[in-house]
């Protein structure tokens, strides 16, 4: 299925109208030229071949140089990463906090006001565009309360190169115990990381209340009741770890609206990651780094699954005896 | 002997979208300390709702609407929610019907004994509930070992002797058995029921056992309820509703046991279909299918009667 | 007999709190679903009637001036009137939404019929292409498919439908599959109707309760795409107005704290995506109520 998907990305980036080389060489440079980079790029061969040799260096993790800038796609793509990864996982955790514990609240509520409340919320929020969502709380907290920073991943007097070293700033001011900076680079990632986790958590909001609703009816909640145990620990211990599991799986397949949102999230916080990446060599026209991205992006959400069957297999005993 | 349990004038509706299900309706019992009272009728007679109803385990919509229900002489349907939680588990503690999903699957044997200890006795540490789970395995004849191990890792049989020992390792007085047996096979359940017996003994128990199974309560019931759309038909010795019941519903109801002996030619039935709870019938629930039935039982529901120290809600014994 | 406008918005009024009282919320949804999105409907067709100035006039009044008086919601940095930019704005978005969820499902309900039909080979392949865009992203695929095509109203809508194909089409495969093995479809064959016959008249009717559902959802995400695809600057030339394209240019005012320019584009966005959505989940929970697990 990756194999389809990095065709599809081949197929949909040579679509477009025009010639690449010309509009990148400036519309006005003579033919010859023109011809010359052409062969230098091996855009004249057969399509056929081109393709292969598209998958080939795929399978070698080469992902060609940079039609722009003087710099290997594969680098610029390293280089970003880090970023995405840290806000993608700083929205996963937000969303399931938000929506698992508001849907199971929802669900222990059932039929009273808090319950339409929360699967209104639930409704709502995933059509608020992340976008939006994003520049309204930076309006909000940034502009008019001037509590949180809107843009970038530390402030002016932090620098990143002091204490970089996997490129998850989180991680690495805890290793070098430079707390200060810690604390600038999570005030950094409230927002965003909001913006990202909000949006999503509706769905979650839903799914957990659904899940919940079924496993509240089950012989051995009444069974948990019938020994005295208290209804907070039934709901949130015994009842949501039951229903957790097929949240889990639901989470694998969300992967692909996180990779969206952050995108979309990135380019309104001017967070210098993936997403931005994309969007900023898209305007650039530089199409291998483009293509590197998508291909990046496509093995991420293969590997998304993969990794939730793991995890998976460790929370229910009942798939590992 | 105590009396135990008081039921007084119980009345338990579900309201439901159309109308309202009279699950339960004016039932009087008394529990005597130590007997094993057979709870016995067809689904949906009302049974399991008043098993539920006596630990206030009613899954909405049900309500209990009237009535009381002594224990001890204190009426647990006025019971704050944290009497009552103190009640279920530690006094009374209930079981039923398929320990396969009665247990959390996710959770480890020994995980769910030591939250039931905990959340009764406070200051016990783990190393002595962990002892007494493992003690309660070994008098229940389980390996202590299984412990460790989790729900669907073991037999059915093994399964409904955990929840047993569960519900009995706070040394409860009074046993709700709901249906124990229907989801085991006969070996199996002639196993469960010898093992109630002795249970029994063993901790003084006083065991309601719900069930629709007429074996069951001839093994091990002293006294025997019999139910029938949400009213009790009769009460008596179990001994001697067998050999002569009193109500026309439990007439019916032992005559179509098939019998290996006897040389039937047909099966016996009661005809006619359960009420319906929601509109049940004026006067007595059961006269559209009585062969006894008389003009008053149209009219009024019959008053409970004392026939040799036995209970029957008939007309024919006013 | 003529019946006066108020007697008939009294019908209309009556028949829906009927239902509502037998559908209980899920009906109520619908319908405020419903008006939201007849309202702003009714913006996009009356536009020029409804707007005070015409969207594109830069010289409505004074630049960037806050929400009040002749300018409802305000002006922008050309001076143009916000709220005039919304109503016409509407006609933008509805536009692009729309079409690009007809012309998904009805490239993906017919693919999914002919390939859950035929089955074999044809369906093998189709079924794993159609898998693997299903899984990725949509927004990137279409912000690829908008970069490389350019910008059109015609190319973002293509842009916006091929990302749900797929969806309609696994829908409509698996209804497809499992009706095909249904009693009624072979007594059918036994009587010897034609694929084509069983295929219209067996399959599609069961297939389109569901579908309507799903075509509301769509309509709701494609809004969001629309709006995201124009906000990041592809897909839309500037001289089309937009509301995702207005809360790009009015993003580099946000510092300054003219909230005016942002907030009211996205709110519309997103009150018209609630519109549909709620329409799309009042319509599942009535047409069948465990019909979206979600």
């Amino acid at each position: 299925m990756v194999f389809i998907l990095l065709s599809i990305v081949f197929v949909v980036l040579r679509i477009m109208p025009g010639d690449p080389v010309s509009s990148m060489l400036g519309g006005h440079a003579p033919e010859s030229v023109i011809e010359q980079k052409k062969e230098a790029l091996g855009l004249n061969r057969p399509i056929a071949l081109q393709y292969l040799h598209y998958l080939w260096q795929i399978c070698r993790l080469d992902l060609g140089d940079s039609m722009v800038f003087k710099q290997r796609v594969t680098k610029a793509i390293a280089e970003k990463i880090p970023a995405t990864i840290e806000l993608t996982i700083c929205g996963i955790l937000i969303t399931l906090f938000l929506g698992v514990f508001l849907g199971a609240y929802a669900a222990d509520r059932r039929g009273m006001v808090q319950d339409y409340v929360i699967r209104l919320y639930g409704i709502v929020v995933y059509c608020i565009p992340v976008f939006w969502m994003g520049l309204m709380l930076q309006l909000i907290f940034g502009i008019w309360l001037d509590m949180l920073p809107i843009a970038g991943r530390t402030g002016p007097r932090v620098f990143a190169s002091t204490f970089e070293k996997t490129g998850l700033y989180v991680l690495d001011t805890i290793l070098v115990r430079d707390f200060s900076a810690l604390g600038d680079v999570l005030i950094h990632l409230v927002l965003p990381a909001f913006t990202l986790g909000l949006v999503l958590s509706g769905i979650f909001v839903r799914l957990t209340r659904a899940n919940m609703l079924d496993v509240l009816k089950a012989d051995y909640i009444t069974a948990a009741e019938a020994r005295g145990i208290r209804h907070r620990k039934i709901v949130y211990k015994h009842a949501l770890k039951n229903a957790f599991i097929p949240i889990l799986t639901m989470m694998g397949l969300q992967i692909a609206l996180l990779m969206a949102g952050a995108v979309l999230t990135e380019t309104t916080f001017s967070w210098p990651g993936m997403g931005r990446l994309l969007l900023e060599r898209i305007y650039l026209r530089d199409y291998p780094t483009i293509q590197g991205v998508i291909i990046m992006i496509a093995l991420i959400v293969a590997m998304a699954s993969l990794i939730v069957d793991i995890i998976y297999a460790i929370v229910d005993p009942r798939v590992r005896y | 002997m105590a009396t135990i349990l008081e039921i007084e004038d119980l009345s338990v509706h579900f309201p439901i979208n159309i109308g309202t299900v009279q699950a339960v309706q004016d039932v009087n019992l008394r529990l005597e300390q130590g007997e094993v009272m057979g709870l016995v009728g067809e689904s949906g007679c009302g049974k399991s709702t008043l098993g539920f109803s006596i630990v206030r385990l009613l899954r909405p919509p049900g309500k209990i609407v009237k009535g009381r229900i002594l224990y001890h002489g204190q009426d647990i349907v006025q019971m704050s929610q944290k009497e009552i939680l103190s009640l279920r588990g530690r006094k009374i503690a209930m079981i039923f019907q398929d320990p396969l999903t009665s247990l959390n699957p996710l959770f480890r044997i020994d995980r769910q004994f030591i939250e039931t200890l905990f959340t009764h006795e406070r200051g016990l540490d783990k190393k002595t509930a962990f002892r007494r789970a493992e003690k309660m395995l070994e008098s229940l004849g389980i390996s202590p070992e299984r412990l460790s191990e989790y729900p669907h890792q073991m037999s059915g049989g093994m399964r409904q002797r955990i929840m047993i020992g569960m519900g009995l390792i706070l040394n409860p007085d009074l046993l709700i058995a709901d249906e124990p047996t229907t989801a085991l096979d006969v070996i199996v359940e002639a196993q469960f029921l010898d093992l109630l017996n002795d249970l029994r003994r063993q901790y003084n128990l006083t065991i309601i056992l719900i069930t629709h199974n007429l074996g069951n309560v001839a093994q091990l019931a002293d006294r025997i309820t019999v139910m029938y759309g949400g009213t009790i038909a009769e009460v008596g010795q179990a001994n001697t509703i067998f050999e002569d019941p009193l109500h026309p519903y439990t007439q019916g109801l032992l005559s179509s046991i098939p019998n290996i002996k006897l040389d039937q030619p047909k099966l016996k039935t009661m005809p006619g279909s359960p009420p319906d709870l929601v509109d049940p019938p004026s006067g007595c629930v059961f006269h559209p299918r009585c062969p006894y039935v008389k003009e008053i039982c149209r009219v009024q529901k019959p008053e409970t009667f004392t026939e040799d120290g036995r209970l029957v809600s008939c007309w024919l014994y006013g | 007999m003529r019946y006066s406008p108020a007697a008939g918005i009294g019908w209309v009024i009556s028949r829906c709190a009927g239902l509502g009282k037998k559908y209980g919320l899920e009906w109520w949804i619908l319908v405020a679903g419903a008006i939201i999105i007849l309202a702003i409907v009714s913006m996009a067709l009356f536009a020029g009637s409804i707007a005070p100035f015409s969207p594109y006039d830069q010289d409505t009044g004074p630049q960037l001036a806050p929400p009040g008086g002749e300018h409802l919601m305000g002006t922008d940095n050309l001076q143009r009137d916000v709220w005039s930019r919304i109503v016409h704005g509407s006609r933008t978005i509805l536009r692009v939404a729309v079409l690009a969820a007809i012309i998904s499902s009805v490239l993906g309900i017919t693919l999914g019929l002919i390939s859950g039909f035929s089955g074999g080979f044809f369906d093998r392949v189709l079924s794993l292409v159609m898998d693997s865009v299903y899984s990725f992203p949509g927004l990137i695929l279409a912000i690829a498919l908008a970069a490389m095509l350019g910008p059109g109203v015609i190319n973002i809508t293509l842009s916006v439908a091929v990302i749900y194909i797929p969806t309609y089409f696994r829908l409509v495969r698996g209804q497809t599959l499992s009706i095909k093995e249904e009693l009624y479809v072979e007594a059918a064959k036994a009587i010897g109707a034609s694929g084509s016959t069983i295929l219209w008249q067996y399959i599609f009717p069961n297939v389109i309760a569901t579908t309507v559902v799903v075509f509301t959802l769509n309509v709701a995400d494609a809004i969001m795409i629309e709006a995201a695809l124009t906000y990041l600057g592809l897909g839309l030339p500037p001289s089309i107005v937009d509301w995702g394209m207005d809360l790009s240019m009015g993003k580099k005012f946000l510092p300054s704290g003219q909230w005016w320019l942002i907030t009211f584009p996205g709110a519309m966005i997103s009150l018209l995506a609630v519109g549909f959505t709620m329409l799309g989940e009042g319509l599942a929970e009535i047409l069948n109520p465990r019909l979206l697990e979600r």
